[in-house]
């Protein structure tokens, strides 16, 4: 592979190859689940005797249900990770598509938009999604999914806005409106590649950020529903046995912890990695 | 900058109003069930209870309705707690203000304390490793590490205790400085949990704040004076690395609100965040629209502060704000 002057900046970072590794590691695991986990992660092995230590055979112990950790953990880092990186995807694209409308067209509808996204921003998201939980008995998992991407597209939307309203004053756009160029084609073509480098960023931090707040409402019981393992639900199972059987909710918590841990450094290095101004140095 | 200041509030004015009418609205929308439903009331004391509670009338009426009791602090009945949801509210938001602001000591003294330090050490081992460990528990999820802090400190070690606000016999008032102390006692675990997740983004923007900062004419001149370096730090690069804090101060309230949801539930602590999630699962949908909407207007009530004292502080925003009062764009 090429050594680039990006690639060599974001290797700068020491905390991007371990970064980079530990996703690389978490994504393997989840794709390969079924071969990795010896147990099925519904399967109940010895209801007489659940919370048993981690040992040779349980490899993270059994949960309070007698299942064994590790393979719940393999199969549920599939759903958080695939959570956050769906999630992340709808509030990117709104987040994008509101952020780059507001920033061509400016006037009233910059005005009205960016209302809006104040109003989005200051509305506690876990309140929102605490009360969208209230009002629908059970929320499928896919409307999860979208709820929690649709109240996380606003600090997206400032930045793509920050980033069109520069673009647009550029040459090359003037260039393509000369050529007669409809604004959509613009704004696709011309502005938003070069707007790409601070989304791909909070994308990066962004997915962290969505696993954070799902395993926050699977803990309260209003996120992934059981038995489905998700991480967040897992550390729910497990917290009232805490005291006896630390084992089942304290390794769902450290791999939210590695993986988000991992995003942001990757995301930090992809900040100054990316970063046009320096590609023109 | 009044006039700036007067932009900010009728702004905030407008993001509060929009709020409560997306509450009335959830609560309009989630009351149809005792009606409708697997086993409906009979049609005659269904129509007499909506003719009592007022939900005949077409909704613009009930909307007024609505905004007028707000107006007079009246929040509607909470199903759950039999009481006015007010009064439930009143009793449990001292406790969570107290959580959270004793969370922000601990976030602004360790987190300024760490970045300062990690600025003075740009680079070396110091920095590095604080650096390290500030990305690590910023990344855990709060709640996980208010987990591990009660096995660890109040399971294993049995330093503190394993959750509540206050011993229930002894003190279920704080009266003393005995009740004080034991207070204190019970408050430590929570607080810390918020401070310390606080404190590492706290201590990131703090350090490039300092290192900023330290570049900069000024610093340079104050050490060619020959002043000693930690009266060039803390008295002249300080001072100017501190404005971003205020810009933090602002966005911890909502940060904090959150976390005081999952705090309070895992510590047992008699707050609005876990009153919330009481009424949730009991449906109890007017204290949820209330605790919503208060949170909400004090989030818009930190920002809007945060805000005014960022202009206070900082002379350049108040001559920006002026020159750009006239023209167009927030």
């Amino acid at each position: 592979m090429r050594k680039t002057a990006s690639g060599r900046r974001f290797f700068r970072h020491p905390t991007a190859a371990p970064g980079l590794f530990l996703l690389a590691f978490f994504v393997t695991v989840a794709i390969a689940a079924p071969v990795v986990a010896p147990y099925a992660p519904y399967y109940q092995i010895d209801i007489a005797h659940p919370d048993r230590p981690p040992s040779a055979q349980f490899l993270l112990g059994t949960d309070p249900f007698s299942r064994d950790v590790w393979s719940r953990l393999v199969y549920g880092a599939r759903v958080s990770l695939g959570i956050g990186a769906v999630a992340m995807l709808v509030a990117a694209t709104v987040g994008t598509a509101v952020g780059a409308v507001a920033g061509y067209f400016r006037s009233w509808v910059d005005t009205t938009l960016m209302r809006l996204v104040d109003v989005g921003l200051a509305m506690p998201r876990i309140f929102v999604l605490l009360m969208a939980a209230a009002l629908w008995e059970h929320i499928a998992l896919w409307v999860l999914v979208l709820l929690i991407g649709l109240t996380g597209w606003f600090g997206t939307s400032r930045l793509v806005r920050a980033e069109v309203l520069s673009l647009r004053e550029r040459e090359f756009v003037a260039a393509a409106r000369a050529l007669g160029a409809g604004a959509g084609r613009v704004i696709f073509r011309h502005v938003l590649p070069n707007a790409a480098a601070p989304i791909i960023v909070s994308g990066a931090l962004g997915i962290g950020h969505m696993m954070l707040l799902e395993a926050g409402l699977s803990f309260l019981g209003l996120g992934v529903p059981s038995p489905t393992p998700s991480w967040g639900n897992m550390i729910a199972d497990g917290w009232h046995k805490m005291a006896v059987a630390w084992w089942s909710s304290t390794f769902p918590g450290l791999a939210i912890s590695l993986v988000v841990m991992a995003l942001n450094a990757v995301g930090d290095a992809l900040r100054d990695a990316l970063d046009p101004r320096k590609e023109a140095a | 900058m009044a006039a700036w200041l007067v932009r900010r509030l009728v702004a905030s004015i407008a993001i509060v109003f929009a709020v409560v009418t997306i509450s009335f609205f959830v609560v309009h929308l989630a009351q149809g069930t005792p009606c409708g439903g697997e086993r409906p009331l009979p049609p005659d004391v269904c129509e007499r209870e909506r003719r009592v509670f007022g939900y005949d009338k077409p909704l613009y009426v009930q909307y007024v309705k609505y905004l007028a009791a707000l107006v007079d602090g009246k929040m509607g009945y909470s199903f759950g707690l039999h009481r006015p949801v007010a009064d439930a509210l009143a009793d449990a938001i001292p406790n969570t203000f107290v959580l959270a602001f004793a969370a922000l000591l601990i976030d602004f003294a360790l987190g300024l304390a760490l970045g300062i330090y990690q600025a003075v050490q740009a680079g070396r081992f110091g920095d590095v490793a604080v650096g390290n460990v500030a990305l690590l528990v910023n990344s855990m999820p709060v709640f996980w590490l208010g987990l591990v802090l009660l096995l660890v400190f109040a399971q294993w070690l049995r330093w503190f205790p394993a959750g509540g606000m206050h011993d229930p016999i002894l003190c279920p008032r704080v009266d003393s400085s005995y009740c004080l102390l034991d207070f204190l006692w019970h408050l430590t675990l929570p607080a810390l949990t918020l401070g310390l997740v606080g404190a590492a983004s706290t201590a990131r923007y703090q350090r490039a704040a300092m290192l900023e900062v330290v570049g900069q004419d000024y610093v340079r001149t104050a050490r060619a004076k020959g002043l000693r370096e930690r009266r060039v730090l803390l008295v002249h690069a300080l001072r100017n690395a501190l404005l971003p804090i205020i810009t933090l101060f602002g966005l911890a309230f909502p940060f904090l609100f959150t976390g005081a949801v999952l705090i309070e539930t895992v510590f047992a602590w008699p707050g609005m965040g876990r009153l919330a999630v009481n009424a949730i699962f009991q449906r109890d949908y007017p204290v949820v629209t209330g605790a919503a909407l208060l949170t909400s207007t004090m989030v818009v009530l930190g920002n809007l502060i945060a805000d005014a004292l960022y202009a206070v502080a900082d002379p350049r925003i108040r001559v920006r704000g002026e020159e750009g009062g006239g023209g167009g764009g927030a």
